[in-house]
């Protein structure tokens, strides 16, 4: 016995001395999302995109706002797609260089979506736990609230809000801002419920945790998956919103453009045979929404693994 | 005598319940889910509490635990009210109290790592305490509960069930409390496991000279750990008495019938034993019955049971029964033919 | 000839982390009229067993082998075949009855509907001979509650109710899938009870499926015990219980609370069930079994006959495991070094240090 103890003892010092790493439910979620292959293609074609509108504006050997004096009124002969001319993607109908201003359009519209979705991230989570937590009139109030402004067609009031503030991009994210947490804080608000009363949580209060740390340190966490992949979905959502609105006329202002402006443009000259003006920002368009979708289901798939 | 570690006197939780589909305006209708519970709990006591689902044994750990809607009166040693204690003052006492739960993987936080599972507890309750002084004791306490310390920052789903439970334990113990609650602790856990855990309690309740509440349905679990055993039923306590008069002789109808629904694992006594039927459902805790909650389905209940409420009676061995005292087998063979049935053609 | 005839059946899951072997070499006979019970913790495969019989593994699931009912092959049957069996001839309740019956049909039609499928009776016939079943299984007033929905019966109702379904084409075979782990102790006596009144009265064989030992012995004829996949013990219900031979049979009744016994420490078995994702190369039971010899940890035993009727996978002699039943109470008083050690990365340590450790473990219970 005497022995064995001193065996035992040896034992649980040498295993003392090193502290084993744990395998995180995110380095899981980490693992299984690398193996899956369309998430992956969708991941690499964002960075593309992504780095795209970082610096795609080096290799372009005009500037968004200069005019090609030599295309003007001959676009659809002199305008194409050329490496010779320096138009890698033509010109638009004012002679000014598509592939430079896909590139600054590139770069507007994923902020646009980024901006938008991080706002609805941070605040629509925040909201959405507290008023799930804190549960009773505080919580009814809070989504009484939400309900209330849902109600109000915001497409309506955005577009008044950019009539009479005058259109800016400032006003622009604000618009999208106020209205894309909405949906998040539903979504927040009815895992949190279900959270709630796991008993993790319930272990927490009874020890006397306070409620905020309670929201910050459990539920937060747990709720982090669901978030990232809603996340991933809205920006496609808040590209396309962008989109609509500049597709209206309403959106940026020249010279700055984004993608539904030049859809827009391009849409217009589409029956004079420059197709190229709404084929090169339409491409970018779509495979950027592909690789938000792609990259969304599989956060969803890795995170919500149910075959565990 | 010495003073009672926690005295719960006439502790009652009534839920409000609203169904979907009733008017704003309507009264919200009342479940009562613990009815009038006395009891005391000396230190360093093992109280095993038994019942069936919807007797309200977890409903009255969460409310000592402060976590249901009490009233009532729970005296803890220092002469405190436990029961609508701010939760400010409540703080104080959440230290001595803690609660061991049911599902080992579930009460553990899956985003974090055994260490900080175990030192939350030990961070709420003294936030001053360097980071090393914590983890010196996570481990400690790690030791104790018998996991290896070198796991301190490994996730729960890397751990069996077992090996969870144990880390609920360490848990509970890090703030050094007077009394644990444990709801159903082995309940989720294979059987060979369960000794495990159970001898595991047993003996840091030595050590440490914890007091237990030990809830379980399983009633074989409760003996073997409890000083004393308290039968629910319905929000109601059936009979209290020690663990070895309970069971030797136990006095309420419903403590017969649930000894001997036990299966016990012996082909031979098990053929041998007669089971005390218990006819028809539980009653909805929504509309209990009037007098004794058991008389609806007691082998015994006359008239006296449905107009007066049984006192719970008796110096050590207490019973809340109007006619306590062992079932004859008459009256069992009575029960049984009232479920006689027509054989199907 | 046997009932049902089950020879090396093999059931694998492909997950993510490699190959789950759930069901390893498994052969059994079920006579008609014959109670087996077969006993198992989780991830014993017990349920695998089961539901690999009735076709129903998920997706991922492969069984392999051969399962004769009636002589008939039905594993991995085409879905016909395997329709009409599971409807007529084999039919099989599971631990939670709400999620075998459909929520938005009232019991009536979802009872008659079985019937007019299968028997081609009419739906008056069908709903009358429902109503007659519902009286066998004693629910009260069955009449006037066929007209219920499901979650308007309590929990042991609602598991009459499963069981009245399943019996409603009288089938030959019952396989029972934890009946009554859901329910409360005076309920599971209940529908125990009630379940071995039907077999008697409609003569047919069941498979009862549980983790409790207790159930076990008031309900099986015949008892096989798993752990890792395998049946490591099989017998008749008395010498299971009265003299075990297998070190985990005996282990298991060792440390199971009983309200009949006193005592103060329950014996526990150390450490915990295998992993099946990674399961150990020899016996699955060797690192915690207290009989081990050195073979165990590379070999696996086979289930061997040893007397008439009882058979048991261990190299450990019978003799020498009943031998020690009466010297060694197994205590866990270190249970949980053992267990931890199991936990402990592979690689990390010299391979000697993890058996001296397992086998500290157990020299001191021996000692004690």
């Amino acid at each position: 016995m005497v022995i064995e103890q001193a065996k035992m003892q040896s034992l649980a010092s040498r295993m003392v001395e090193h502290e084993v790493k744990g395998r995180s439910p995110w380095a899981d979620a980490r693992k299984r999302f690398v193996r899956n292959k369309a998430a992956m293609a969708g991941l690499v074609i964002l960075i593309l995109v992504a780095l795209f509108a970082l610096f795609g504006a080096h290799f372009a050997a005009w500037s968004n706002e200069e005019l090609d004096y030599n295309v003007m009124g001959q676009v659809r002969e002199l305008g194409m797609p050329s490496i010779a001319s320096g138009h890698y993607f033509g010109t638009d109908d004012l002679g000014r260089d598509v592939y430079a201003r896909t590139v600054q359009g590139t770069g507007i519209s994923l902020m646009v979506g980024i901006v938008g979705a991080a706002i609805a991230v941070i605040v629509g989570t925040l909201y959405g736990a507290t008023a799930g937590y804190v549960g009773g009139r505080t919580d009814q109030i809070m989504m009484r609230t939400v309900d209330i402004l849902m109600s109000i067609p915001y497409m309506f009031v955005l577009i008044l809000l950019l009539v009479i503030f005058g259109r800016s991009i400032g006003m622009l994210f604000l618009g999208i801002g106020l209205i894309s947490w909405l949906d998040m804080s539903r979504i927040v608000r009815g895992q949190t419920l279900t959270l709630k009363n796991r008993e993790y949580i319930e272990a927490a209060r009874a020890t006397g945790v306070p409620s905020w740390k309670i929201v910050l340190r459990h539920i937060v966490p747990n709720l982090l998956g669901v978030v990232a992949v809603y996340a991933t979905l809205l920006v496609p959502l808040m590209i396309l919103t962008e989109s609509f609105i500049s597709f209206l006329g309403l959106g940026v202002q020249e010279p700055l453009t984004s993608w539904g402006a030049l859809i827009s443009e391009g849409a217009g000259t589409m029956n004079y045979g420059t197709l190229w003006q709404l084929a090169f920002p339409l491409f970018f368009f779509c495979i950027t929404l592909f690789g938000f979708f792609f990259v969304g289901d599989g956060l969803r798939d890795a995170l919500d693994p149910k075959d565990r | 005598m010495t003073k009672p570690l926690l005295d719960v006197k006439d502790l009652r939780v009534t839920f409000h319940i609203r169904r979907d589909g009733d008017m704003p305006w309507a009264l919200p209708r009342q479940l009562r889910a613990v009815g009038g519970v006395d009891f005391a709990l000396k230190p360093g006591e093992t109280l095993g509490i038994v019942g069936e689902s919807g007797s309200g044994k977890s409903t009255l750990a969460r409310a000592l635990i402060g976590l249901a809607p009490a009233t009532g009166r729970a005296e803890w040693i220092d002469g405190a009210d436990l029961i609508g204690m701010t939760p400010r003052q409540m703080l104080k006492y959440r230290a001595d109290i803690q609660m061991v739960f049911q599902d080992p993987l579930a009460s553990l936080n899956p985003r974090m790592t055994v260490g900080q599972i175990i030192a939350e507890p030990l961070t709420t309750h003294h936030p001053g305490l360097k980071r090393d002084e914590v983890k010196t004791r996570v481990k400690e306490m790690m030791e104790k509960v018998g996991l290896l310390p070198n796991q301190i920052n490994r996730y729960p789903h890397e751990f069996s069930g077992g090996q969870c439970q144990r880390i609920g334990i360490a848990r509970a113990l890090i703030v050094e409390p007077k009394l644990i609650i444990c709801d159903e602790p082995v309940s989720a856990l294979d059987v060979s496991i369960q000794a495990q855990v159970i001898n595991l309690l047993i003996k840091l309740q030595k050590e440490l000279g914890l007091a237990l509440i030990f809830i379980a349905h399983d009633l074989a679990v409760v003996k073997h750990i409890s000083d004393r055993v308290l039968v629910m039923y319905l929000g109601k306590v059936m009979e209290i008495a020690s663990s070895d008069d309970l069971y030797a002789n136990p006095q309420h109808p419903y403590t017969q019938a649930l000894l001997s629904a036990v299966p016990i694992p012996d082909p031979v006594l098990e053929a041998e034993k007669s089971v005390v039927p218990l006819v028809g459902d539980l009653p909805s805790p929504m509309n209990p019955p009037s007098g004794c909650v058991f008389r609806t389905r007691c082998p015994r209940a006359q008239s006296a049971c449905a107009e007066q409420v049984p006192a719970l009676m008796g110096e050590g061995h207490q019973v809340a029964c109007h006619f306590p005292g062992p079932l004859t087998e008459a009256e069992i063979a009575a029960v049984a033919a009232r479920e006689a049935r027509p054989v199907p053609a | 000839m046997a009932l049902l005839e089950i020879r090396d059946l093999n059931v694998r899951f492909a997950t993510n982390d490699g190959e789950v072997k759930a069901v390893n070499g498994i052969n059994l006979d079920v006579e008609p009229g014959d109670s087996l019970g077969i006993v198992g913790e989780s991830g014993s495969g017990k349920s695998q067993l089961s539901f690999a019989l009735m076709g129903l593994l998920a997706k991922n699931g492969r069984a392999s082998g051969s399962v004769k009912f009636d002589g008939q092959e039905i594993l991995n049957a085409a879905p016909k075949v395997l329709n009409k069996i599971r409807a007529e001839k084999i039919a099989m309740i599971f631990q939670d009855p709400m999620t075998s019956l459909n929520p938005y049909m009232r019991v009536a039609d979802q009872m008659a509907e079985v019937l007019t499928l299968h028997k081609g009776m009419s739906k008056r016939d069908a709903v009358a001979e429902s109503v007659r079943m519902l009286d066998a299984v004693k629910i009260p007033d069955a009449q006037g509650r066929i007209r219920l929905y499901p979650h308007e019966f309590s929990g042991g109702m609602r598991q009459r109710v499963m069981i009245a379904m399943a019996l409603l084409c009288r089938p030959q075979l019952l396989i029972a899938d934890e009946p009554t782990t859901a329910l409360d102790v005076t309920v599971q006596a209940q529908i125990m009870q009630l379940l071995a009144e039907l077999q008697r009265e409609f003569g047919m064989a069941m498979i009862l499926i549980t983790h409790d030992l207790g159930v076990i012995a008031g309900s099986a004829e015949r008892v096989a015990v798993m752990y890792g996949g395998r049946i490591r013990e099989s017998a008749p219900v008395g010498p299971i219980f009265a003299d075990p031979t297998h070190p985990y049979t005996q282990g298991l009744l060792a440390t199971i609370p009983r309200v009949d016994q006193e005592g103060d420490e329950l014996s526990a078995i150390p450490g915990s069930p295998p992993n099946m994702n990674h399961p150990p190369a020899g016996c699955a039971f060797e690192p915690r079994c207290p009989y081990r010899l050195a073979r165990c940890a590379g070999e696996d035993p086979v289930l061997d006959l040893f007397d008439a009727d009882r058979a048991r996978a261990c190299f450990a002699t019978v003799a020498d495991v009943r031998a020690r039943r009466e010297t060694v109470i197994l205590s866990a008083d270190e249970p949980a070094a053992a267990e931890a050690v199991e936990e402990a990365p592979e690689g990390d340590l010299p391979v000697e240090i993890i058996a001296g450790a397992g086998m500290a473990g157990t020299d001191s219970e021996v000692k004690q």
